[in-house]
């Protein structure tokens, strides 16, 4: 590499989706270097398909090789497990359902692998995701993919214009046919390996996963939550028996409640202070609106006062829907109201609400509860 | 792949004197001459070839100064020696006995010791270096207790070059009847090496430390020394190790071993005179540490501390630029851990994190270690620098 040229790190999961943009990059002639971040003992797991196993980590050592660039591992689990891992069960241990994926782009991915690679001599940090970076007036802007099916912009939002400035998207005008297509042709090892959908690092159901936390790290989230069977209510206090732990349902949950009733009943809220899931009908899961927090704006933020109106997409897979977002001032949670053209089902608390205006991406925020 | 190496305690390339002995056995003469035989073989392909391995046997005994070829068994790597010798002699333990080794050893004794000591109820008793990275004779000679059977300690540590008094070892334990394991695998083709003057039982070699082959080394057992093999299921090596002997690799290393031996004084001349600029050069760069200088040390193995970073970031910083040479510490966590060797040194955590090795080679020039000091200088700099984000 001759120091004046520029050097992108490519963030190799091991993954298909990560591979080839490595390698699209390798092939325009960019001086690039892998990275792979080691985020989670697999070890006593066999499991492949999942980042961090090491079979995933020799794939992405191979498809450097492939494609002639340097690669290097990263031990990173001490903070994976203090931004991702901790916050997942906390989540759980609130009665909040958690999206681990947006907290490892924002704290992981980009803030400490973008410094990281900084470190290393690299001016921007390329990895695998479906979604587009566009130079707008006042900045780089935060787009969907082309291929809608496999866009990830959602889990992006807490970026920042800073790290937008820093990051690339290789295969953001890509569909994953195509994706698939390019790794074919290049002979990558990787090129017929499946997705990873789960979280990357519960091996097998969240519930164990959870448990086994608590149990293995004593005092590590405060007072061991009680597994005493939460009571099971409905919203006008009618009490229909025992269930499970709390931290065992998820809002608009459905099977499995562990009570006895003639009609289909959806878990409606959690409350962890009181042991307790409220339940009801189909037509109670709607909500005409959402509170949220931590309300982040990628771009320059509202005036004061001033509400904004956007399509906001409730949980990643959400079509989404129109919505008007006012922010409440004065506020250090940075807390936010929003209120839905028409009601949506599924206000879950832990998941994130992202805003967007046609393709771009403008910021989102964290749900607490419905309105 | 383009840049300079730094890195030869890791491996060595091969010298072309070695690759034109061993090409006859690997096709290179198209198969005319017929050497390709199973040495164990009784028709004249096999007596071709075993005629080629107890050739090189002889080298390797010569090159380590052992009375007769016999006591060389042929092996595949340093690690299948070690483990060998450490097995051989658990399973002679009684419960109770004991093992002792410095706490410099390679993996390969250590993780042997500490895997079968327990199940064999014996204790692994391990012995920390002084501050400069050496063992100190008595303090070892002290921990072979009664019941010790086997005293493991290295002719020159792998990571800080320090070399280490195995003979006045050997010369402690003769009397007390404790077997001296010597892993030389840094220290031969470096520096002088006699089985004789160490007065040890048991001593190691890698070919490929010193210009051979990768895949062949060898484990020398004193005559009469207690072993038993580790490979069973054949007669090779009169018994001490079952397997077709990888007949290109050993004839390679056999030829490493004559020209090491050949061109000693010179290659230690040249391999200082590397080391020597290159420790000089550090004054330039600001904090720069050098290891162990006080002790006696390998000619090519310089260990420095860079304090106020990360030597995995450093490492890679250098390998991007052209430039490779390895960290003294294992990546680990978050930040990194620092290996087990300074740890036993007693070296502070953020120095020990903060440690590269060089290890200079035959191949290396001056040109080369001239142009490393400054690319070495701007990525501590840069490295010294507050955590920037990416560019904006």
């Amino acid at each position: 590499m001759k120091p004046s040229q520029s050097l992108t790190a490519v963030a190799m999961s091991g993954g298909l989706d990560s591979s080839v943009a490595a390698w699209l990059l390798a092939e325009r002639g960019e001086a690039v270097v892998g990275l792979s971040m080691l985020l989670w003992d697999h070890s006593g797991e066999r499991v492949h398909g999942r980042c961090c196993s090491s079979l995933d980590l020799g794939d992405a050592k191979r498809v450097a090789a492939q494609a002639g660039i340097p690669h290097y591992t990263l031990k990173m689990d001490e903070e994976f497990r203090q931004h991702v891992v901790d916050p997942f069960v906390r989540d759980y241990l609130g009665g909040r359902t958690p999206s681990p994926c947006v907290r490892c782009n924002t704290f992981v991915k980009f803030d400490l692998l973008q410094e990281r690679a900084a470190r290393l001599g690299a001016t921007k940090v390329a990895t695998g995701h479906y979604a587009r970076i566009l130079e707008g007036p006042d900045g780089p802007q935060l787009h969907t993919a082309i291929d809608l099916e496999k866009d990830q912009s959602y889990y992006l939002f807490e970026l920042t214009r800073d790290q937008l400035a820093g990051a690339s998207f290789p295969l953001g005008e890509m569909t994953k046919p195509e994706v698939r297509e390019i790794a074919r042709r290049a002979g990558l090892v990787v090129a017929e390996k499946g997705e990873s959908m789960e979280v990357c690092f519960v091996a097998s159901g969240v519930r164990e996963f959870v448990e086994g936390q608590i149990a293995e790290h004593p005092g590590r989230y405060g007072e061991t939550p009680s597994d005493a069977a939460a009571e099971v209510r409905t919203a006008k206090g009618e009490k229909l028996g025992k269930g499970d732990p709390y931290y065992r349902y998820t809002v608009g949950q459905r099977r499995g409640l562990g009570v006895p009733s003639s009609k289909r009943l959806y878990v409606l809220e959690v409350l962890p202070e009181e042991n307790a899931v409220v339940v009801g009908d189909e037509a109670d899961l709607l909500a005409p609106g959402l509170a949220g927090e931590r309300l982040h704006w990628i771009g320059a933020p509202p005036g004061a006062g001033e509400a904004v109106e956007v399509t906001v997409k409730i949980r990643s897979r959400h079509p989404g829907v129109a919505a008007l977002v006012r922010p409440q001032t004065g506020d250090t949670a940075r807390r936010v109201e929003i209120d839905f053209a028409e009601p949506q089902r599924g206000v879950t608390p832990g998941q994130a609400a992202v805003f967007y205006r046609g393709t771009q991406v403008l910021g989102g925020c964290w749900i607490t509860g419905r309105l | 792949m383009r840049g300079s190496y730094f890195d030869h305690n890791a491996t060595t390339p091969l010298d072309p004197e070695v690759r034109e002995a061993m090409l006859p056995w690997l096709g290179g003469d198209g198969g005319s001459s017929g050497r390709w035989g199973n040495p164990s073989s009784v028709h004249r392909f096999g007596q071709a070839a075993r005629e080629a391995v107890e050739g090189a046997r002889e080298k390797v005994a010569e090159l380590i100064d052992c009375r007769t070829p016999e006591e060389i068994v042929f092996v595949a790597s340093g690690t299948e020696a070690n483990n060998a010798v450490v097995a051989s002699l658990l399973a002679e333990c009684a419960p109770g006995d004991r093992l002792v080794a410095s706490a410099l050893e390679h993996p390969s004794i250590l993780a042997a010791a500490q895997a079968g000591g327990p199940r064999a109820g014996v204790e692994i008793a391990l012995v920390p270096p002084d501050a400069d990275g050496v063992v100190s004779a008595e303090r070892m000679a002290g921990a072979a207790l009664p019941g010790t059977r086997l005293a493991a300690l290295m002719l020159a540590n792998n990571e800080l070059g320090t070399l280490q008094p195995v003979a006045a070892l050997a010369a402690a334990l003769r009397e007390r009847g404790v077997p001296v394991l010597c892993d030389a695998v840094q220290a031969v083709g470096k520096i002088a090496v006699s089985v004789q003057a160490l007065g040890v039982d048991y001593l190691t070699l890698a070919g490929h430390k010193f210009h051979g082959p990768l895949g062949a080394a060898a484990l020398w057992i004193r005559g009469g020394a207690a072993f038993s093999p580790l490979l069973v299921g054949g007669a090779q090596e009169r018994r001490r190790r079952a397997s077709t002997v990888n007949v290109p690799a050993v004839v390679g290393f056999g030829v490493a071993c004559a020209v090491a031996g050949r061109d000693l004084a010179e290659r230690v001349a040249h391999l200082t005179r590397l080391r020597d600029r290159f420790e000089a050069g550090l004054a330039a760069i600001p904090g720069a540490r050098v290891h162990c200088v006080s002790a006696p040390r390998l000619p090519h193995t310089s260990h420095v501390a860079f304090p106020g970073l990360v030597g995995q970031e450093l490492m890679i910083r250098l390998d991007l630029a052209g430039f490779a040479v390895s960290t003294g510490a294992a990546c680990g966590s978050g930040t990194v851990q620092a290996s087990p060797t300074l740890q036993a040194m007693g070296m502070p955590y953020e120095e020990a994190t903060a440690s590269l090795r060089v290890s200079f080679g035959l191949p290396n020039t001056e040109a080369e270690v001239d142009a490393l000091l400054p690319a070495l200088a701007e990525a501590v700099a840069a490295l010294r620098m507050p955590a920037t984000r990416v560019a904006t």
